[in-house]
């Protein structure tokens, strides 16, 4: 069964302004969320990454070269990912679009994995 | 975090467990250790850094909603929100460079002992916060709305929304209380105890306004009305489970918070239409509240002194013990009205005096003393007067009269709901 991995986007001053009861009830929607795809089947894993905007590694004149990601606190970050199961890019997305993500201003890339076979 | 070993995928097993965690956490989790939080750690950290403290608890409560939906919620979801918003408050401060590296020494309960010991300091921290927003020194509004920020983990939105207030109102309102414990450097701590009797009363006043503006209005957000009612009932029985605190009176007020709550499931029918204490269907009333309210009344009576607090709670027993409508003890009701009137004069325990006297001693006697009430300026812009007026005419059959009473109320309120049900009267007749 193919893999595809959702890469959600967000800007994170969206979340700022959540009341605690606000909060728990969100975490709750996208728990459930994640529920749901794992009775299905379809979640293999997730992670959230760190928003500090990571490395960029290149070589330059034979010399690894090692820069800042970009990050600005306003700006727009790949918040996390989920690995899922689809048995195509409809299903995938069709998973995608019950993420609460989308409901509370974040948008999802959604990526076919390419295997070797 | 860091204990665990960390693969790139947690087991699915992990991550379930977690889920089920959070989804079956108590309600308000979120919102009651917000207040918790910033109650201890600006006992740690100081009242002065009050602010800081806030935005500390917010980034945690952020930082949770970006992290757990991808990982699951820690083992110890209020053991890690404590502890990342204690190091935003370290990090802070380094940043300050007020303090130096032994910041790292400051020691943070972590709720992961469950030991009675902790929950006493947790509750001390809560007494603690409650007497320094509800200082005499601090408005009124100002005590109310600081009380439910940092106390109760309301947000300036949800105050808003529950006050029918504007938000930027709200927000000056907390600023101004802020400054005025700066100003008159109020600290935080349990009063001395010479003060602790006016400390307390202004404490209970706060309580009773807070429970009062979520249970008498019913117009807004219901949801968030019934949140305030259970808010004030969380501090009153906090501060009546404390030895310093939990005065007779504080119990008299829980008793009575506990009986009105009781009966919130059951004011509106299946449409949302108000219905009247006699129309409300007993068996929807909460007895497990009930039977709260009942301890609290019992430990009500362990002094001398009877409150006003008392007299209240004991007419709202009457109502909510009272197998129907009209089994009730009328005459008990209007004995605590009597004493109450004499206690503080005022035109509404008056009105509410002669609809318990209409019961015990008759229609008749009730619409004698409400016309001589009708001498009283103060009622005549008040709809409930006209209301219980136009009951009253209805009862004894003068349906002209009434409908006139009630046309009158009708042009005093701007409330939908009391709108509808009068104008329902009307139609009856």
């Amino acid at each position: 069964m193919p893999q595809y991995i959702l890469l959600l986007h967000e800007a994170p001053s969206d979340f700022s302004n959540f009341s605690p009861e606000e909060t728990q009830q969100i975490i709750g929607e996208y728990v459930a969320w994640r529920s749901k795809i794992q009775a299905e089947g379809k979640y293999v894993g997730s992670n959230k990454l760190k928003d500090e905007g990571g490395r960029h590694v290149s070589i330059r004149n034979g010399k690894a070269r090692v820069v800042d990601g970009p990050y600005a606190e306003a700006k727009e970050v790949m918040g996390g990912y989920f690995l899922i199961n689809g048995s195509n890019y409809d299903e995938a997305v069709e998973t995608s679009k019950g993420c609460p993500h989308l409901k509370y201003n974040g948008w999802i890339e959604v990526r076919e994995i390419d295997p070797v076979k | 975090m860091g204990k665990r070993p960390h693969s790139p995928f947690r087991t699915i097993r992990m991550a379930s467990q977690s889920s089920d965690q959070i989804n079956q956490s108590v309600d308000h989790l979120f919102r009651h250790r917000a207040g918790q939080m910033i109650a201890t750690l600006t006992r740690i950290f100081g009242i002065e850094r009050l602010d800081q403290v806030e935005d500390a608890v917010q980034d945690a409560m952020v930082r949770a909603l970006r992290l757990w939906p991808y990982q699951g919620a820690p083992d110890n979801p209020s053991a890690w929100l404590i502890q990342v918003a204690k190091n935003r408050m370290l990090d802070q401060l380094r940043r300050d460079c007020r303090l130096t590296e032994t910041t790292d020494e400051i020691e943070v309960p972590d709720g992961g002992e469950d030991s009675a010991a902790f929950a006493n300091e947790i509750r001390d921290d809560q007494l603690r916060m409650i007497f320094t927003c509800c200082h005499p020194l601090v408005p009124e509004d100002g005590q109310i709305a600081l009380t439910l920020k940092t106390v109760g983990g309301f947000s300036v939105s949800e105050i808003a929304r529950a006050f029918l207030a504007r938000e930027s109102s709200v927000s000056k309102t907390i600023v101004r209380a802020k400054q005025r414990l700066r100003e008159f450097e109020i600290k935080l701590e349990m009063p001395a105890p010479d003060k602790l009797p006016a400390r307390l009363e202004s404490a209970l006043k706060v309580v009773y306004l807070m429970f009062n503006e979520g249970y008498s209005a019913l117009e807004g957000e219901e949801l968030v009305r019934t949140d305030l009612c259970h808010e004030a009932i969380r501090l009153c029985e906090l501060l009546a489970g404390h030895p310093v605190t939990g005065a007779p009176k504080v119990h008299a007020l829980a008793a009575l918070l506990l009986f009105q709550a009781a009966r919130l499931t059951a004011r509106c029918d299946a449409a949302g239409e108000l219905l009247l204490l006699s129309e409300q269907d007993r068996s929807l009333w909460d007895s497990a509240m009930v039977k709260r309210g009942l301890y609290q009344l019992r430990r009500s009576a362990c002094g001398d002194e009877v409150s006003d607090y008392h007299l209240e709670a004991e007419i709202a027993s009457c109502h909510t013990l009272a197998e129907s409508f009209e089994t009730t003890d009328w005459p008990r009701v209007l004995d605590c009205y009597e004493e109450l009137l004499k206690r503080k004069p005022s035109p509404v325990v008056a009105l509410n005096r002669i609809v318990a006297l209409a019961k015990a001693r008759g229609v008749e006697a009730g619409l004698v003393e409400l016309n001589k009430l009708a001498e009283d300026r103060t009622l005549r812009n008040y709809y409930p007067y006209y209301a219980a007026l136009g009951e009253l005419l209805r009862e004894v059959g003068n349906s002209s009269e009434a409908i006139d009473a009630y046309q009158k109320a009708l042009n005093l309120t701007s409330s939908e709901p009391i709108r509808r049900f009068l104008m329902k009267r009307i139609a009856s007749l």
